[in-house]
């Protein structure tokens, strides 16, 4: 076979299926979306769920997702860039680091199935928070570290080591240049990081179930005192998410809407996660040329 | 304007090795001084031999072909080395070895500054990249860090090309004004002595002849070492070269005694183009 011809014969094979993948993506994003839509209104996306009559929506398990995402990403955020930090910067490139960095790489393909019933002898029974959204937070917090860790960790290595003799020729200690001038610079790229797995948490399903459990209590949303049992602030409270709310109704849903409330819940859910991935391009690009042209 | 310097000397006359001391030739004393200095990069030798004397208010060009070890010896000035080389032998500082453990190694740092091969202005706005450095040591007087970075960008000479943006972000700027801004932001520390690691190789020729046209302006100020690959470079600028080869600084000298009548065969035959 002559080199042209085996040339245009592997194009053509890498197109037909990367046009495969996207059509596969497409279909899949346009039936979820398609067929979720008709439920959506402002009344679904807002007024609590019911058990056993139609015309029920999804408002507290909408909020319950956010508000254990942002509860997720204050724990985790800190200790993933922490450790990011650590390994990159400080940590000498030994067999100590080496088997860090491949605890984190298992920790990152742990089932998040596993990392729920871990979550549920740990913080639910063994420190006894109960099914509750701090147990949930903490449990996807160990879903999310690795793989924060190691994005951050990479956003930092991005950095050249140019910046890093700037700092110190200029006579500051390693600790301020790191804080002043690298974690600057990596920032569009770790924050792109913290969306991206923000995407994962909100969607995450499996880890939640036996952590911030199945049940979503009635919430008053004019009390915000989080040590008030309906607050929608207090974080003892069980509460069920969005992702979690899908798979119950699917495996145990007696209302008569039922198909139409979980073909809406996964147009939400999938819109948000898409979101999210706008938004972190969006904000990447924008942070970007903000600190490279501005 | 280099002269072939072969046909000044007889084969027998080549000296081993010609070190001179800059005090003796002019009344600036002496500010940086290496003592039997030997860099170790693990078990390897990086440099044998480095005994120089840099005189106040100089210009002094570092030469030699690649891996000849001068930009580790320009790096072990300052310390940056620290962590990656051993150093052994003593590096003085108007008197004091900077590789004392009681010596304040930020400190030192801040009095010997440094300008790298790559510019690496930090991805802050232009004035930020020249008051980081004093705001993290305590200047907040808008006034007083408004003068450093009016002063500091005139000396590097790119005063009048910023002047209008200081706010944009220094990585907007072209290469030769990010070496030029490094250089400003460099001595915004109010440093003694200037170390350059090769500041021009990634410049283009006209942004090298103004960044060499700065250096030739802060002499008057400051003690200027830089490391080129460029021998025209040393001989415009420098007042003084050093020749490294494998490790060792072979000669030292005037640089219009260096690249017209040097007294080592291997100075020659480099500085003639014959070899690196």
């Amino acid at each position: 076979m002559n080199p042209k011809l085996s040339n245009r014969i592997a194009i053509t094979t890498l197109y037909v299926i990367a046009s495969l993948i996207v059509l596969i993506l497409a279909a899949l994003l346009g039936y979820i979306i398609i067929s979720g839509l008709p439920a959506l209104s402002w009344h679904f996306l807002t007024s609590p769920a019911r058990a056993f009559t139609s015309g029920g929506g999804i408002g507290i398990q909408l909020f319950n997702s956010f508000y254990l995402l942002i509860l997720t990403m204050l724990i985790s955020f800190p200790i993933a860039l922490g450790a990011g930090i650590f390994l990159n910067e400080y940590a000498k490139q030994n067999w100590v680091t080496s088997l860090v960095r491949t605890s984190i790489e298992i920790l990152s393909s742990l089932p998040s199935v596993v990392v729920g019933l871990f979550g549920f002898l740990i913080f639910v029974v063994r420190f006894n928070f109960g099914f509750s959204i701090l147990s949930g937070a903490f449990a996807l917090t160990f879903f999310n570290l690795p793989l924060l860790t190691r994005s951050i960790e990479e956003a930092l290595a991005a950095v050249p080591d140019e910046q890093r003799e700037g700092g110190l020729a200029l006579g500051l200690s390693k600790w301020e240049t790191v804080t002043h001038i690298i974690v600057p610079a990596a920032l569009p790229t770790i924050l792109t990081g913290v969306i991206l797995s923000a995407g994962r948490i909100f969607g995450e399903a499996a880890a939640l179930i036996f952590t911030a459990g199945q049940s979503a209590p009635a919430l008053d949303f004019g009390d915000w005192n989080p040590f008030n049992i309906s607050s929608p602030l207090n974080p003892m409270r069980p509460a069920e998410t969005l992702a979690v709310h899908i798979w119950k109704i699917n495996s145990e849903g007696i209302m008569p809407d039922a198909k139409a409330i979980s073909s809406g819940a996964s147009a939400v859910l999938v819109i948000s996660v898409l979101a999210f991935n706008l938004l972190a391009r969006f904000i990447g690009r924008r942070l970007f040329k903000r600190f490279t042209a501005g | 304007m280099l002269i072939n310097p072969a046909s000044t000397h007889q084969d027998d006359l080549w000296l081993e090795r010609h070190i001179v001391d800059p005090s003796q030739d002019n009344r600036q004393p002496i500010i940086l001084e290496t003592k039997q200095l030997h860099v170790y990069y693990g078990d390897n030798e990086a440099i044998y031999e480095g005994d120089l004397k840099f005189a106040e208010h100089q210009i002094s060009a570092l030469i030699g072909p690649s891996g000849s070890g001068k930009s580790t010896f320009l790096r072990s000035l300052n310390r940056m080395n620290d962590g990656v080389a051993r150093v052994a032998g003593q590096i003085l500082y108007r008197g004091v070895d900077i590789n004392r453990p009681e010596i304040d190694v930020y400190e030192m740092r801040r009095r010997i500054g440094m300008v790298f091969q790559r510019p690496n202005p930090f991805s802050k706005s232009i004035y930020d990249n020249i008051t980081f450095a004093l705001k993290r040591r305590g200047v907040t007087d808008k006034k007083t860090l408004d003068e450093v970075v009016e002063t500091s960008l005139k000396q590097a000479a790119i005063w009048d090309e910023v002047k209008d943006q200081l706010n944009k972000s220094a990585l907007a700027l072209s290469g030769g004004q990010q070496q030029r801004l490094c250089i400003a932001r460099a001595i915004a520390v109010k440093p003694d002595i200037l170390l350059l690691d090769e500041p021009a190789s990634a410049l283009d020729p006209v942004s090298t002849g103004k960044l060499e046209e700065t250096l030739t302006a802060l002499k008057s100020n400051y003690t200027i070492i830089i490391v080129t690959h460029n021998m025209q470079q040393a001989a415009r600028i420098s007042d003084y070269t050093a020749f490294f080869n494998m490790g060792r600084a072979l000669e030292y000298d005037k640089t219009s005694q260096i690249f017209t009548s040097p007294k080592v065969q291997l100075t020659n035959n480099y500085v003639a183009g014959d070899f690196g």
